[in-house]
């Protein structure tokens, strides 16, 4: 219960401190790299629900991100439909997408599902590459309006757009929190505990499953749909299974099944790779031992191990305990025998 | 006529290159119980092995081929020693996170190397060869025979001999295999030099009438894992035939249906037959 308590004023600190960043950063290329690691974490996010929390590793997850931003690409720039209905839209899209493929995807289990999701991810990229009637093809869809103004309030430059994401991402934070603590949450864990006991508790395995998958996808959509708004340029290589590596790199380096495990990922390894700017397409020299290394080293993550340190910390502490009490005890019982 | 003998020859020549590739990657799955992700970056560094020792060092096209074959069935090796055999009790989760890491690597390491760039393998048998009004490509049919040359030595191997027959009782049953004492570690690292030769012949031989560039081994990897689900994860005669299916499915898709989305046809197959089959065409050799 200590880290419960604890949490509360952590979280507050962090929600300033994310507040703060936009006033002390030394210039917008800053925010502008903090928003972009905002918008990765928030399908990140989602990604852990299947992934860390229902034990399912979906490889299409950066195909969904991709429909979530085609679809406001589509609908603002070639029919004129106004951002935030495109927004609403692309979540819609992403889930009605996403409810079809976790249907036929999720009849298969472990490694079949996930072969199964790589080969949707990249029909997804191909039907995106060659539909050029509908996506632009290769060419990808340019000059993305950015979103529209709401009241007086307006998204025309970095700082505000961060405010935005950054309201996107609480907002997706807090719902992921209200997920995974309710009995859907406990009924996820459950099924990537393992599925045959899972079951045995009564738990609809395949509309469980299907649930987590959509909800995962209408992370993945939202997230498409801000990025679109953001960087206001998609292209069909957003699909690529590379970018559904990278979340994993994301949920792996935070901590997976944690809920801010895929946020910490991202905001480090999205600066990591901004230092090492000569890396930039040579990322993943670093990042794929990197995740070798994680998986057989440090499979927790930092907040899982974190975490880990508490609770046995927790448990020395309870011993020690329990070891007093028995002690006090045994005195007590030696002393009404005398 | 003459077309569709055209499209059969294409099919066959893409059905042995895919059915080499899902071999390995099969026989890699009856030992570790985890798709190897990484296998289509092994066909990639296998065309680049061969395409440096053609292109710089000048060496025979036969002679880059048993080169590539060697450099990639080491690396192989060295992935399952480093990586996969420490994992071996872990999450199946981790393994398949582990092999995306090494596609990673693979990919960035060869790009910083030769760049992202486009390659060709400069064609050793640029011929036609002409039978009554028939045409082919000599290298086309070189592919075909020397595929399935190799798939037949590969099956008298595992049948006839008594270390190839080790690798099929390791896949069968790992506790019975060690019970009759056989060395778990010594066929594992066999399997995976096979498997790696096999991707490296594969990409050799496809790589004259094909591109060499670091991503080339996505749709072929792809494909492969689709071809042993359909043929049954395990079963080495379910990737062969698994291998020509989706290769006649996509030349005859190209020219009857569309080129531009011929590398859709194995996937909507997959979709299509996984629909109503989860268990796969042969689940015979299937574990799921």
């Amino acid at each position: 219960m200590t880290s419960k308590t604890l949490q509360k004023p952590l979280l507050a600190i962090l929600l300033v401190l994310a507040i703060v960043f936009p006033m002390v950063a030394a210039n917008d290329y800053y925010i502008y790299v903090m928003s972009l690691a905002y918008i990765m974490a928030i399908a990140a996010v989602g990604l852990n629900l299947i992934l860390g929390y229902t034990g399912q590793l979906n490889l299409a997850h950066a195909g969904f991100m991709a429909i979530g931003a085609y679809t406001v690409g589509i609908l603002t720039v070639d029919y004129g439909v106004p951002y935030w209905i495109a927004f609403v839209v692309a979540g819609i899209v992403s889930a009605v997408i996403g409810f079809f493929a976790g249907l036929l995807s999720l009849r298969l289990k472990g490694h079949f599902f996930s072969i199964f999701t790589l080969c949707v991810g990249f029909m997804i990229y191909l039907v995106i590459e060659k539909s050029d009637a509908l996506t632009h093809g290769t060419v990808g869809i340019i000059d993305i309006p950015a979103p529209t103004g709401i009241g007086p309030i307006r998204f025309d430059n970095t700082w505000s757009q961060y405010y935005l994401v950054l309201f996107f991402l609480v907002v997706s934070l807090w719902l992921m929190s209200r997920i995974v603590h309710s009995l859907l949450g406990r009924a996820f864990v459950a099924i990537r505990n393992g599925e045959d006991l899972a079951e045995t508790l009564g738990i609809n395995l395949m509309r469980t499953k299907v649930l987590a998958f959509v909800l995962s996808t209408f992370y993945a959509g939202m997230a498409g749909a801000l990025y679109a708004g953001f960087v206001r340029f998609i292209g069909p290589a957003m699909a690529l299974e590379s970018h559904t590596f990278d979340m994993i790199a994301f949920i792996l380096v935070g901590g997976i099944g944690t809920l801010f495990g895929p946020l910490l990922g991202a905001i480090l390894l999205t600066w990591l790779t901004q230092s090492l700017q000569f890396l930039q397409d040579f990322r993943m020299i670093v990042f794929g031992p990197l995740l070798i290394l994680l998986v057989m080293f440090f499979p927790q993550g930092l907040i899982g191990y974190w975490r880990e340190r508490q609770v046995r910390r927790a448990a020395a502490s309870m011993q020690d305990r329990r070891l007093q009490r028995s002690v006090i005890g045994s005195q007590q019982e030696v002393s009404t025998n005398a | 006529m003459n077309i569709f003998f055209q499209q059969v020859l294409n099919g066959l020549t893409l059905g042995s290159v895919y059915a080499l590739v899902a071999l390995g990657l099969t026989l890699v799955y009856g030992i570790l119980h985890i798709p190897n992700f990484a296998h289509g970056a092994l066909y990639m560094v296998g065309a680049y092995a061969a395409f440096y020792l053609v292109g710089s060092l000048g060496a025979n096209y036969w002679v880059a081929m048993a080169g590539a074959a060697i450099v990639v069935a080491a690396l192989a090796v060295l992935s399952d020693r480093l990586i996969f055999h420490r994992l071996r009790n872990a999450p199946p989760l981790h393994d398949m996170i582990a092999a995306i890491g090494l596609l990673l690597f693979l990919e960035a390491g060869i790009q910083a190397i030769w760049g992202a760039e486009f390659h060709r393998l400069a064609p050793p048998y640029p011929q036609i060869v002409r039978l009554f009004d028939l045409v082919a490509p000599a290298q086309r049919l070189i592919i075909i025979a020397a595929a399935f040359g190799l798939m037949f030595v590969l099956h008298l191997f595992l049948t006839r001999t008594l270390t190839g027959s080790t690798i099929i009782a390791m896949a069968q049953n790992r506790e019975g295999a060690s019970l009759v004492g056989i060395d778990a570690t010594k066929v594992s690292v066999l399997t995976f030099a096979i498997s790696g030769a096999l991707a490296a012949v594969a990409a050799t031989l496809f790589a004259p009438i094909n591109l060499i560039y670091p991503s080339m081994g996505h749709l072929v990897i792809m494909k492969a894992f689709v071809i042993i689900i359909l043929g049954g994860m395990g079963s080495i005669p379910g990737a062969i035939v698994g291998g020509l299916v989706i290769g006649f499915a996509e030349s005859f898709g190209a020219f009857y249906v569309s080129t531009n989305y011929k590398d859709i046809i194995a996937f909507a197959l997959l979709v299509l037959i996984l629909s109503f089959r989860p268990q796969g065409l042969f689940p015979s050799g299937a574990r799921a």
